[in-house]
């Protein structure tokens, strides 16, 4: 018997035509998912309880007096389901109909548009004409506090809202009020979302445009976007997220479903912190100093030049925690191979952890930079305080080799590396503090390269490069591992998968292994310090 | 003269006390014979108080005329987890008022059947869901209650039998579709009052997620005497499959409405003409709704051969329901009847499901707008559409009994609302 216990149990049933095999308690829908069958729905959410109120699952089941909402309906041997038969199509049809009979349909200035699932649906099966010949009822708009507007007209009345605020949020703000079609959706008077700190997934799962998100607000059309699967850079938490973008800015974030890492969701801080990934004013090519002038440079003449200043002296490099594991790895032995000496790294650090109660594995980590354990794992150590300054009294007046990597050096005065005899910054923006950097050199953000992050429990992710790199920028591992290129006359990586196996920290694993989920490599030595109060 | 109106052809069983309000204290209700039924329960052993409810064929009084002997026996055998009783006296269909009058005249015997069913059903609290707008009937229920916790009739020794079983009362807050046993069962939780998707059924998963049942106020009254008389003698009233008797409420137009109770099976037209004493102002009857607004309409003549019990009405195209005769004459007219009773089920539909939510709504719009004299023939395609969209597309049956009168309506009634459509002529006044 106990050989068996962990064997899942087995039904096989016939969807459409087709036979599934599916484990024992998986719903109807999801078995027609498995068959290629998008059954339309509304209220089930996967991240969610499933209420079976919008009705629009419903398939007609053989031997079943009435047609079964396919969300909770579980899956019995033998069964055979029709989704698209003309009794499920119709009361389809009908449904829909009923979803449009007060429905503004004003789609045309709706921020959802183009990715909202009625114009999907009554596109795909709905009636050619509505049949509503009287005045449709007018709820008007709200701001329901924090990020979230609501266009009541819009709502198709799912709850997936509200319940994400009791379930997963756990901190129910949102109800229904009033009931048939009066009910709407609201908050408790001036109790808003205000002060939540996931509040911004109840605009990813409404289906509709009557949740939108104040900083998307007519900002772009949904179908002009494009999406690239990444990974947050806000905490070391790394949410899986796709990045949507257009006109070579960062339009928005949106979590992308990885149920090892953050489920379904994101949090607002990080969701809404993207603004740095666009800002302007970039470095765009090398430059070479000559006494007090810049010249810029292309990169031949940039590396060619460095690499005759490389034996100046003992090496001490600060790199960042928002680098990727590639950089980082590329930064290690390029000062391995000038003999070694200190890597530091600077970090922000937030007060406390902020946990989704509902699904408590995803918390905004209190290290405010993805690959806080990237960085740990490859040996470097965190120098400076929480609000990531300070630390670098002697980097800032050694006298042999001082590699900057990352770190903007915001904090840091003009005098910075003043006594080096070589002085090599790597930076998307250019600083004051670098007014003494022989070589500065362009770095593109992780949103324009591709690369992997460390996360909190040592889980390697991949993300993808979404935007095009400014000028000449180019990531920190591949302008490090040509450097070292030239300086050793060996060949080097020159693609992030090879960069990424140079780093004897993450095993066998490759970037194939890692896929889209990614993998946890090891377990992390560091212990996060005790979570946010009153968990 | 008595309670409103009475008849001899009526067999008062359940509305013996109607219109006597000695029954209402404690000293009074013991007189009249109250609680011998629970001590006779108390005797027995919970199963063969449900064996001798399911050999009465008791059906459920609260609309579906479900077998009440049959639904205790799905309750698990065990006491594993916390059973409940839930009495559904939420009574608010257009038409009935059957339940508040059993409550208002004979709380006791409520009070008895609540606890005999509790018994049966292994459940050691039992609640009273009523109506909120039931001012008077609470009060007098409360006080009842009141009296047989002092007398110990309720509470941890229940006639010192050593049986606990606790009753609450619990008023609503006035909304239809807290009648609806999953509704009520949310809303005595404290949440909306909104059914729930079944399965789970509620003798599984029921109120504070334990298993439930819940029973209409006149089913549980109907209990007490089956348990002290017998299954058989209950059975000498109504047919095999609608055996007993029954309370009718009669509203509408007829010379003397009331609450009558009758054997099953009891003709519709005896009921109007000589119980109720005939149509007022001697008019000629146009329909009748035999169950509450949630079922068909009945034509005159569908109704001459009509048998009062669960499968006579069905045989002449309608339901039972929970047993309102609503009455009306050919004053009536029935698009704006028809139109008030949409316009009810819109207004208490609790929007859960799309079909209900919208199309009770829509419906009503179009009934208006047809009897403001600016409808089309199409507009009665649409009506019958939309409400087959409704039918058996939803979590509970509120949204079918939208559909019941208006396409009962329709058809059987075309002409009404062709005179409209066409000639802007209303057909009745009242
Ligand atoms: C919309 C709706 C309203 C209902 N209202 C009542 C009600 O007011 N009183 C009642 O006893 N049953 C009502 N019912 C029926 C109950 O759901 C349930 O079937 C009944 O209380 C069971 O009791 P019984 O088996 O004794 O009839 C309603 C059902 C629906 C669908
Ligand atoms: S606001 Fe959106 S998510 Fe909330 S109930 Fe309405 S449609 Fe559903
Ligand atoms: S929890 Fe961290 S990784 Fe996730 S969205 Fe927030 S900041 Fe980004
Ligand atoms: S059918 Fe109507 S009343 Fe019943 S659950 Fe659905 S919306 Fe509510």
């Amino acid at each position: 018997m106990a050989d068996h216990a962990d064997l899942p149990e087995t039904v096989t049933l016939t969807i459409d035509g087709q036979q599934v095999t599916v484990p024992k308690g998986t719903s109807i829908l999801h078995a027609a998912e498995q068959a290629g069958t998008q059954v339309p729905h509304y209220c089930y959410h996967a991240g969610l309880s499933a209420p079976a109120m919008c009705r629009l699952c419903l398939v007609e089941v053989e031997k079943a007096p009435k047609l079964l909402p396919s969300c909770v309906t579980q899956v019995a041997e033998g069964q055979v389901v029709h989704t698209q038969s003309d009794k499920s199509l119709t009361m389809r049809r009908g449904v829909l109909e009923f979803y449009l009979h007060n429905h503004p349909l004003d789609c045309p200035i709706c921020d959802q548009s183009g990715e909202c699932k009625l114009q999907d649906y009554a596109h795909e099966e709905g009636r050619p004409h509505g049949r509503v010949r009287e005045p449709k009822r007018v709820f008007g708009r709200d701001d329901f506090g924090g990020d979230v507007l609501f266009y009541g007209d819009r709502c198709v009345m799912c709850t997936r809202c509200v319940r994400f605020m009791n379930e997963v949020e756990q901190d129910p703000r949102l109800a229904v009020v009033e009931r048939g079609d009066r009910s709407i959706i609201d908050t408790f008077f001036d109790e808003g979302l205000e002060g939540t700190n996931f509040h911004g997934n109840v605009v990813d799962i409404c289906p509709v445009g009557a949740l939108l998100s104040k900083d998307f607000l007519f900002k772009q059309r949904a179908w002009d976007l494009s999406h690239t699967d990444s990974v947050c850079p806000n905490c070391s938490q790394g949410c899986n997220i796709e990045l949507h973008t257009r006109d070579n800015l960062v339009q928005r974030l949106r979590p992308r479903p990885n149920l090892d890492v953050n489920g379904h969701w994101m949090c607002d801080e990080g969701r809404l912190d993207y603004e740095w990934i666009n800002r302007g004013g970039r470095l765009e090519v090398p430059l070479v100093r000559d006494g007090k002038e810049f010249h810029a440079t292309d990169w031949k003449e940039a590396l060619v030049g460095l690499v005759r200043e490389l034996g100046a002296g003992p090496v001490r490099a600060l790199v960042s925690p928002r680098l990727s594991n590639e950089d980082l790895g590329a930064a290690r032995a390029l000062v391995d191979q000038l003999g070694g000496g200190d890597l530091v790294y600077r970090s922000r650090r937030a007060p406390e952890e902020l946990v989704l109660k509902g699904f408590p594995k995803l918390a905004r980590r209190r290290d405010l930079a993805p690959n806080v354990n990237g960085a740990d794992l490859l040996g470097m150590s965190r120098v400076g305080d929480n609000d990531g300054t300070g630390g670098l009294e002697g980097l800032a007046s050694h006298d042999g080799i001082v590699l900057v990597v990352g770190d903007d050096l915001e904090d840091q005065p003009p005098t910075f590396g003043k006594e080096a005899a070589l002085y090599v910054f790597l930076g998307t923006h250019s600083s004051e503090a670098a007014s003494h950097a022989h070589f500065t050199l362009p770095l593109t953000t992780f949103a324009e390269q591709e690369g992997t992050f460390t996360n909190h429990e040592n889980r390697v992710q991949r993300f993808w490069s979404g935007l095009p790199a400014p000028g000449a920028a180019r990531p920190a591992w591949l302008i490090l591992w040509a450097l070292l290129a030239e300086h050793t006359g060996q060949t080097q990586p020159t693609r992030p998968e090879e960069a990424f196996v140079t780093v004897s920290e993450f095993g066998d694993v490759t970037y194939e292994t890692l896929g889209k989920q990614g993998v946890i490599v090891t377990p992390p030595t560091r212990q996060e310090p005790a979570g946010a109060i009153g968990d | 003269m008595a309670y409103p109106y009475v008849s001899d052809r009526e067999v008062r069983v359940i509305s013996t006390q109607f219109g006597d309000p000695e029954a209402r204290t404690l000293a009074g209700a013991k007189q009249r014979g109250r609680y011998q039924g629970l001590k006779t329960a108390l005797d027995m052993s919970p199963d063969a108080v449900v064996d001798i409810v399911k050999a009465s064929g008791l059906r459920g009084r609260g609309g579906a005329g479900f077998p009440t002997g049959l639904k205790w026996s799905f309750m698990p055998k065990d006491y594993d987890k916390p059973h409940y009783l839930c009495c559904n006296a939420d009574e608010s269909e257009p038409g009935t008022f059957k339940d508040r009058e059993i409550i208002r005249w004979d709380p006791h015997q409520l009070v008895e059947g609540c606890l005999i069913g509790a018994y049966a059903i292994r459940a050691r609290h039992a609640y009273i869901y009523c109506r909120g707008e039931f001012f008077e009937a609470t009060q007098v229920l409360a006080r009842a209650v009141e009296e047989a916790y002092a007398d110990g009739l309720i509470g941890d020794d229940v006639m010192g039998s050593g049986q606990k079983i606790d009753l609450t009362v619990h008023v609503g807050s006035g909304a239809y579709i807290c009648g609806e046993e999953t509704g009520l069962m949310n809303s005595l939780e404290g949440r909306r009052g909104e059914p729930r998707v079944k399965p789970p059924f509620p003798a599984a998963v029921g109120v504070f997620g334990m298993p439930t049942t819940v029973n209409n106020v006149e089913t549980l009254c109907a209990v007490p005497h089956i348990v002290v008389n017998g299954s058989e003698w209950y059975r000498q009233w109504g047919s095999e499959k609608s055996p007993g008797t029954k309370l009718f409420c009669v509203s509408g137009h007829v010379r003397k409405p009331g609450n009558y109770e009758l054997p099953l099976g009891f003709p519709l037209m005896d009921l109007i003409d000589d119980l109720c004493g005939g149509i007022t102002n001697g008019n000629a009857l146009k329909a009748v709704i035999p169950g509450g607004s949630s079922v068909p309409l009945l034509t005159a003549e569908e109704c001459r051969s009509c048998a009062l019990d669960y499968e006579g009405v069905s045989s002449c195209g309608s339901m039972l329901g929970c047993a309102s005769v609503i009455v009306m004459d050919e004053t009536t007219d029935i698009v704006k009847q028809v139109r008030r009773m949409a316009a009810f089920y819109a207004h208490e539909s609790c929007g859960q499901c799309t079909p209900c939510r919208e199309g009770s709504i829509w419906v009503t719009r179009t009934l208006e707008r047809i009897e403001a004299g600016r409808g089309t023939e199409d507009d009665l395609d649409t009506l019958m559409e939309l409400t087959a969209q409704m039918v058996g597309t939803t979590i509970c049956v509120l949204s079918d009994s939208v559909a019941a009168p208006v396409q009962s309506s329709v058809l059987k009634f075309r002409d009404e609302y062709l005179a409209l459509i066409r000639r802007g002529e209303r057909v009745g006044t009242a």
